[in-house]
Order: C-alpha cells, then structure tokens, then sequence
C-alpha cells in the first residue's frame, strides 16, 4: 500500500492565526510604554528650545524616525550581504533585508513629512532644497525602487540576488548622494544668521527626550521586523506549496487519475 | 579568449548594429532635439535659458540615457542574445564593459549634439578657457552614466513591468552625475559669471561616481543578469 | 499658539503612520497564518 494511492492527507492543523508571539506581545507592550514616555517627556516635561522654542519637540519624533532608519537600510544591506556571500545563500536574509527596507521606507515617509511640518514652523516653509532633505528624499525614492525590484517575479532565489544587489548598491549610494548634494550646497552657501538645519545644541533633559525616542523607534522597528519577516516566510511557503500543489496537479493529469 | 578581446567584439557589435540600424542616429538624438525645444517652449524667457542652459542639456541627456539603455538591451533580448551569451559561459565582467563602452560612445555623440542645441537655442556661449573642463566634463560624467546604465538596464531589461522600472531606479543614482555635472559645465561656460576653476571639483566628484560605479557595476552585472 | 497644531499634529501624524503600518503587517499575517500548518511556523 503506498501513500500515493490514497487520499490526500487532512490539511495540517493550524491554530495559531496570527504572527504574534509572546515574545512579540511583550516587545510590543514594552512599545506602548516607551512611546508613552516619549509623549510625556515630548510634548510635556522637557523644555523649549533656546532658538527654535516649542518647534524642537517636533524633533523627539522626527529625529529617531531618520535615525532608525537608516539602521533599517543597513539591516538590509547586511541581510543582502550575507545572502549574497554566504555559503547557504538563505532566504531567511533575504527576508530580512527586505522586510527591514519596507519599515525603512516607511519610515522615511514619516520623516519627510515631519520634517516638512518643523521647516514650516522654523524656516517657514514646507521644503528646503539643501542636503539633508535632498538626500533624504533621494534615499526614500531609492529604496522605493528596491522594494519595486523584490516584486520582479522569478523564483525567490532570482528575486533574493537582484534584491541583494540592488540592495548594497542603494546603500553605497547614500554617502555618494550625500557628499554629492553636500557639495552642491556648501558651494552656494546662502548665509543665514540661523541654521535650524546644523546640530542643535541640546542637554539634560532635551537629550533625555530624544533618548527616548530613539529607543521607543527602535522597540517598535525590532516588533515590525518579526511580523514582517514572519509573513514573508509563510508568503514563500505558501508559494512553494502553490507551485507543489501545481506539480501534483500535474502528475495527477499525467497519470489519467 | 582575453577579456580585453571580448570587450572589444561586444562594444564594435553593438555599435555596428547602431550603424546598419541607425535608431540612436533616427530616433533618440531627434528625441532629444525635441525634449530641447521643449523646454525651450515652457521656459519662455532668453535670460533664464541661458542661465539653465547647462542643467537642461544634462536632464536631455538622462532622459534620453533612458532610451539609450533601453535600445542597447532590447538589441541582447530580441533574440535572446544576452541569454546565449551568458549560457556559453562568456565573462560577464566582459558583457558589462563592452556594452557599457557602446553605450559611453552614443552617449557621448549625444551629450554633444545636445550642447550644440543649448549654444543655438538658449545662448549659451562657449569659450576658449572652458574647453578643458567642458571635454573632461564630458568625460568623465559619461562614464559614469554608461556604467549605470549598463548596470540597471541589464536588470530592468526584457518585460514589459520590468522596463518601466529603470527610471525610478536610475534617476536617484545618477543624482550625483547630473548635479556635478551640471556644475561643472556652468563653470566652463561662465554661465552666471562661474569660474573655470569652481568647476574642477566637480569633475572629481563625477571621476569618482564613475570609478565607483565602473568598479561596482561590473561585479554586480554577472549576479543581476544571470536569471 | 498655532505651533501647538503643529507640533501635535506632528506626533499624531507619525504615531498614525506607525499604526497603519503596523496595522496592516498584522493583519496580512493573519491572514497568511491561517493557510499555514504550525509545524511550519518556525517562531513557535
């Protein structure tokens, strides 16, 4: 008796309908919390700027979300790099680099946008063509291309090296841009008495505030990255399991069953 | 076979399917005459043309970069030539310099037919002191956009969903190239009473843009192209 | 103080991002969970 002529077997059994964990839920938790503080301490306990007045408690939310990330775009080029030059050549990476892109793009769009709100209140207008925001903008549009390039199609292995590739070179183009674009504007410099875009000076509990940004933003990138890679995961079983059940189709055809 | 020799069979193969077919000569250069005059009709005003000049002859450029890109792969993919290269196990560091150096070659006839356009349509005035920098400038910053050509066309090449993804990946990534050069050129026209002289680091920043995209472009065609 | 909106604004905007993000990564994962057997759900 073998198993083929039988029956296929009872779909395996699947209670747990989400890609939430306890170790997600606490992460999560842990999330809430910091980002209560930095609500507290952002908008209510710490002080106006000397320069900027209340505008700076834009940045306890505007500065961790650039920050984080770029931490996002390099998760991706390392995810890339290992996939590329590793000896196992594993998805896993693969997932990881551009699960790690999506957050990062999307959190690119929130400091853009942001980022215009404060350069409304401090310089008075929405968009400035200097080299921050010019990179930044850049950086978004790129890593937009790099998440259209993982839709391509293929076999995951096809879409896992153009990924990789186009992955590093986004991430060697940033010091490229930024040096290009820094260039171009320290050459027609426009004097201002006030720079709003050079480092603020900040201390005690300012820096305490952003402290915590910078850390509620990174509690929240590590819970998006697991239920991101999670998916994707099952997005690639799934698809192998599509394409099985394509083949056992097949063969079922083949022999006149 | 040596490197250097396929390099050499690619880039005359191409630029001899350019001569019997003559699309670059036909279509793109005359694309690119029209994307001028374009913006010659919404800009509207001498002095601002002349002050843009430069600017506008490199956003010609990149827009026809895209065309040009697309014509050097759609010749591989036609008939599945890329494809039968890379089965017959021919160097792919090879592939990307060749076609990369076919494309330099129509690029730079076209960077030139477009400065041309710029002094007859918006003004813009040559002189003696600026013909190192404007040559060098050429140079330098046509390199740098055959290598990403080649690179991200490779990629984007064959279907249809795929083709309409080179500008967004290009545009952000020759950035750079179009602010440098753009730079540089004024420097070498005067345009807006720029000197000579500002115009050099430019040219650094395109030589190294190019470099790094030579170097890194031909690493990464072999991995991106092999499907 | 018309700041205020915008520094507000600015907060609610970024949490809102968040959440919508947030949101539809969970909601996307339950829904491919549910086509999934355990025994392949390697974080369990």
């Amino acid at each position: 008796m073998t198993m083929i002529d039988q029956d296929p077997l009872p779909p395996r059994a699947s209670t747990s309908g989400t890609t939430a964990t306890r170790a997600t839920r606490l992460l999560g938790l842990a999330t809430i919390m910091s980002m209560a503080w930095l609500v507290a301490f952002g908008l209510g306990f710490s002080p106006a700027d000397r320069d900027q007045e209340e505008a700076v408690r834009i940045l306890y939310v505007h500065v961790p979300t650039i920050w984080i990330a770029y931490l996002a775009f390099v998760v991706t080029a390392l995810g890339s790099a290992i996939y590329l030059f590793g000896r196992n050549h594993s998805l896993g990476f693969d997932r990881l680099a551009g699960a790690s892109a999506e957050i990062g793009v999307a959190f690119v769009a929130a400091t853009l946008v942001v980022g215009s709100l404060w350069g409304r209140l401090t310089w008075g207008v929405f968009w400035r063509w200097d080299a921050r925001l010019t990179t930044t903008a850049l950086l978004f549009v790129s890593y937009i291309g790099y998440v259209a390039v993982r839709r391509l199609g293929g076999s995951h292995h096809q879409r896992a090296r153009r990924s990789a590739v186009i992955g590093l070179l986004a991430v060697l183009e940033i010091p490229l841009v930024h040096w290009s674009v820094r260039l171009w504007r320290s050459l027609h410099q426009e004097a201002t008495v006030l720079d709003p875009g050079g480092d603020i000076d900040m201390d005690g509990l300012m820096l305490f505030s952003l402290f915590v940004g910078v850390v509620s933003f990174t509690l929240l990138y590590v819970w998006l990255l697991m239920h991101r890679t999670r998916s994707m995961a099952m997005e690639d079983l799934l698809d192998e399991q599509g394409l099985d059940v394509a083949l056992e189709a097949r063969r079922a055809e083949a022999s006149g069953r | 076979m040596k490197r250097r020799q396929i390099i050499q069979l690619i880039a005359a193969k191409d630029l001899r399917i350019e001569r019997h077919s003559r699309v670059v000569a036909n279509q793109i250069l005359p694309f690119a005459g029209v994307t001028m005059v374009m913006f010659g009709f919404a800009l509207d005003s001498s002095d601002v043309l002349e002050r843009v000049a430069p600017g506008l002859v490199w956003l010609a450029t990149l827009f026809s970069l895209l065309v040009l890109v697309q014509r050097t792969f759609a010749i591989e993919t036609d008939d599945g030539a890329l494809d039968a290269l890379r089965v017959a196990g021919v160097d792919p560091v090879a592939i990307f310099w060749g076609k990369a150096l076919a494309l330099a070659v129509q690029l730079a006839v076209l960077e030139v037919v477009l400065l041309g356009a710029a002094l007859v349509l918006y003004g813009a005035e040559m002189h003696v002191g600026g013909v190192l920098l404007l040559v060098t400038t050429l140079v330098a910053a046509t390199c740098g956009l055959a290598a990403v050509g080649t690179l991200y066309g490779g990629l984007a090449a064959g279907f249809k969903g795929r083709e309409t993804l080179l500008p967004l990946l290009v545009f952000p990534v020759v950035a750079p190239v179009l602010i440098g050069a753009t730079r540089a050129v004024e420097s070498a026209l005067g345009t807006a009473g720029a000197a000579v002289s500002e115009g050099w680091p430019w040219v650094g920043l395109l030589a190294v843009f190019a470099v790094a995209f030579g170097v890194g472009g031909s690493l990464a065609f072999g991995p991106l192209v092999d499907e | 103080m018309e700041d205020a909106g915008f520094i507000v604004g600015s907060y609610v905007v970024t949490f809102a991002m968040v959440a919508l993000v947030a949101w539809r990564f969970v909601r996307h994962g339950r829904r491919l969970a549910k086509q999934v057997p355990d025994d392949e759900k390697y974080w369990l």
